[in-house]
């Protein structure tokens, strides 16, 4: 028992932490610009499926570092020359334009990769155990994985609080025009901002694309719980991005982790339940996708603000 | 989103003029039978019917209500859940002839599916309504992949991965359709449609109709006037809800199988498509949108694969170039027409248009250059005759100078478009 613990804690952290690195370039996006991007989690699986092309010529570690590189640059090419064209007219046509983006990519990624997953893992010597507890491995690239995002995470920090780029773009945050007037280049910083979101992306889906699988669904799996993710920690905020992404990284993984019944829980508590009931035999392990979406609507009913957010949506 | 909709205007003394697009679309319904005698035609046409009534409701949130919503397959699905038990349940009393249900004909299937919607909506939509805008797309995309994984859990109920099916041809038969053949459905999904346009026309002319227009441009502004904005939005959530069910009825009695699928984001995003190319705006909008975006996918997927791809494409780039749809330019045309505009607008629309056509030649080129690096040739290269070869410098380059000549002929004519307006 405690061992599931330890390891669906550490699990549930590490998945926490992608979606972090996912919600957060969305949350800047979107507090930045008014603009929930849909496209987000499409330049998650390009960030997987350009670092194991990337990789099969330069290798593993190289592609991990210019396949963000590459992901933002593509980012900041869609923002120049396509969302900046249908910002005029209004917000619906941006998360109109993200929307048909993210439905290019993903057909795209279908037409040059194929529509199964490709074999992207990470170097043999990743795979050996980092410790070994109670008979369990755990991984160095898993180890590896959570200190890269926790680095992600400080430089993140750091970028934003105390450098005067950081300064630029959380004054942009509230008094856009009037960081214009005072000379700064708004829409270039838009584009810095937009693209370094995307990257953050792509460097979830490089590190993400070996844990989970680099397939073309992963965006449409995880698009719609990075959305979650903004806004049960409230639209525009990024400290509740963090806390709702380690909440529901850590929900998750116990719900998969625990071997129980909704007729087991509902016996417990003593009720006297059949447990292979349609209702009450479904397990906690397939009702796993179901909880961001059920923690959304709670939200939405008993705090529609949000974790952190200032403002209702 | 904040040019005002078109509604057309009928003045009372040529009521004639109003009825007029309904009189033309009743003759087209009535003639295209005769025109086509193939199942495939009319399964493509059912498929059409059913995705005009799915569009239509959709653009009443989105287009007169300003919500965006990505949950709207929700009520197509339910309502079609909900035709497809009420067809078993008239299968099973049409063997005693008792009951309730042994009274019901199949053909009233929609008005089931528009129940079921609308109670859907009903019950679920008060949350979501509190605010328009990015929240309640938001909201909604929740919903649907909520609404979409728990179909998977409650087999009795949804069926599980394989769906349910039922069947059309029991109980008793009205008008004598016996919707044996997919010609015989073309009658029923041609009546349900107008049935439901008209419907959803009539909607737009009552109050309710307009404060929708009203609460998508100025909610605030309604507010001060002393309606509650979300009021308005709900019970707009509810009779769209309440269409989307009766589109999903009628698929019902046209497929005969519903699976859990058909509540997700995929559906969800296509009534989103078919509205968005047809145009917001504009009524009859979704109506080309859904007609245009069926047809390409049934025809391009007999010749590519990449069929999606290509109507993510136009998607896009309406959305970039043309944010009012197909029918916003059919609109812009007829008023330049009335106003004896069009020899004056005519030279720049065209110049545009063949500037759109160079892009588009050239990115189909692009996208079917890398399909043959992929997969080989597919159908429409081969219809073309097109040697394709991937690993040639000049194709590429082929594609780089329909493009950059697309745009420079649509740069160098933007004058004369600006200049006749």
């Amino acid at each position: 028992m405690l061992e599931i613990i330890i390891f669906s804690t550490l699990n549930g952290i590490l998945y926490g932490l992608l979606l972090f690195m996912l919600s957060s370039g969305l949350t800047l996006i979107f507090s930045m610009m008014g603009v929930l991007n849909f496209a987000h989690a499409s330049f998650y699986m390009l960030g997987a499926y350009v670092a194991y092309s990337l990789g099969m010529v330069v290798g593993f570690w190289p592609a991990l570092f210019l396949a963000p590189l590459i992901v933002g640059l593509l980012g900041a090419l869609v923002e120049k020359y396509g969302l900046r064209r249908v910002h005029e007219n209004g917000h619906v046509a941006e998360l109109l334009f993200t929307f048909g983006l993210a439905y290019v990519i993903n057909e795209l990624v279908q037409l040059i990769w194929g529509p199964v997953s490709v074999a992207y893992r990470e170097p043999a010597y990743l795979r050996e155990p980092l410790f070994t507890l109670m008979g369990t491995d755990y991984s160095i690239f898993r180890g590896g994985v959570i200190l890269i995002s926790a680095m992600m995470l400080v430089a993140l920090w750091y970028l934003l609080k105390k450098t005067r780029v950081g300064l630029m773009v959380r004054a942009s945050l509230t008094h856009g025009n009037m960081v214009g007037h005072l000379g700064h280049n708004v829409p270039r910083l838009f584009m810095g901002v937009f693209g370094f979101g995307c990257a953050l992306a792509g460097l979830a889906g490089v590190m993400g694309g070996p844990l989970l699988a680099t397939e073309p669904g992963m965006a449409e799996s995880l698009g719609p719980i990075v959305f979650v993710v903004v806004v049960v920690g409230g639209m525009g905020s990024l400290l509740g991005a963090f806390y709702a992404s380690l909440l529901i990284g850590l929900i998750q993984t116990f719900f998969v982790a625990m071997d129980a019944s909704v007729g087991d829980l509902l016996n417990g508590i003593g009720m006297n339940v059949d447990p292979y009931g349609e209702i009450t035999g479904i397990t906690l392990a397939s009702m796993a996708p179901m909880t961001p979406f059920i923690l959304l609507v709670l939200i939405l009913i008993f705090r529609p603000r949000g974790l952190m957010g200032e403002l209702e949506p | 989103m904040n040019e005002a909709t078109v509604v057309a205007t009928s003045s009372p003394s040529m009521p004639w003029r109003s009825l007029m697009p309904w009189a033309i679309s009743l003759a087209v319904m009535a003639v295209l039978p005769f025109l086509f005698d193939g199942g495939t035609a009319f399964t493509l046409m059912n498929v059409i019917g059913i995705n005009i009534v799915f569009a239509m409701s959709y653009n009443m949130l989105l287009g007169q209500g300003g919500m965006l919503s990505f949950g709207h397959a929700v009520f197509f699905g339910m309502g079609s859940y909900a035709a497809m038990h009420a067809m078993n349940a008239i299968d099973e009393a049409s063997y005693t002839g008792e009951g309730f249900w042994a009274h019901i004909p199949v053909v009233s299937m929609p008005l089931v599916g528009m129940i079921a919607g609308g109670l859907v909506a009903l019950v679920i939509g008060w949350p979501f309504c509190r605010r328009a805008g990015t929240a309640f797309a938001m909201i909604t995309l929740g919903l649907g992949e909520l609404v979409a994984a728990a179909g998977q859990m409650f087999p009795s109920l949804f069926g599980g991965e394989a769906g349910i099916f039922a069947n059309r041809m029991v109980g008793p038969q009205w008008f004598g359709m016996e919707l044996s053949s997919a010609r015989d459905v073309y009658g029923f999904i041609a009546f349900w449609t107008l049935l439901a346009v008209a419907a959803m026309w009539a909607f737009t002319r009552t109050p309710l109709g307009r404060m929708s227009n009203a609460v998508r441009d100025n909610p605030d502004r309604m507010a001060f006037i002393g309606y509650q904005p979300r009021n308005i939005r709900y019970l707009i959530f509810i009779a769209s809800g309440a269409f989307g069910g009766l589109a999903g009825g009628m698929a019902a009695v046209n497929y005969e199988i519903i699976t859990p699928e058909s509540l997700g984001l995929i559906p969800s995003g296509m009534a989103l498509l078919m509205a968005a190319v047809g145009g917001l705006g504009v009524f009859y909008g979704p109506i080309v949108g859904a007609i245009v975006v069926t047809l390409i996918n049934s025809m391009l997927s007999d010749y590519t694969d990449a069929s999606i791809l290509y109507v993510g494409l136009i998607f896009l780039s309406i959305v970039m170039f043309a944010p009012r749809g197909l029918a916003g330019g059919i609109e812009q045309v007829r008023v330049a027409w009335r106003q004896g505009e069009l020899t004056a607008c005519l030279p720049g629309w065209l110049a545009g248009a063949a500037a759109v056509l160079l892009i588009a030649t050239g990115l189909s080129l692009a996208v079917e250059l890398l399909f043959h690096w992929r997969h080989g040739s597919d159908g429409i290269s081969q219809f073309f005759g097109m040697a394709l070869n991937e690993t040639s410098v000049w194709q590429w380059a082929a594609v780089i100078a329909l493009v950059a000549s697309g745009v420079g002929l649509m740069r160098a004519t933007q004058t004369l478009r600006e200049s006749a307006q």
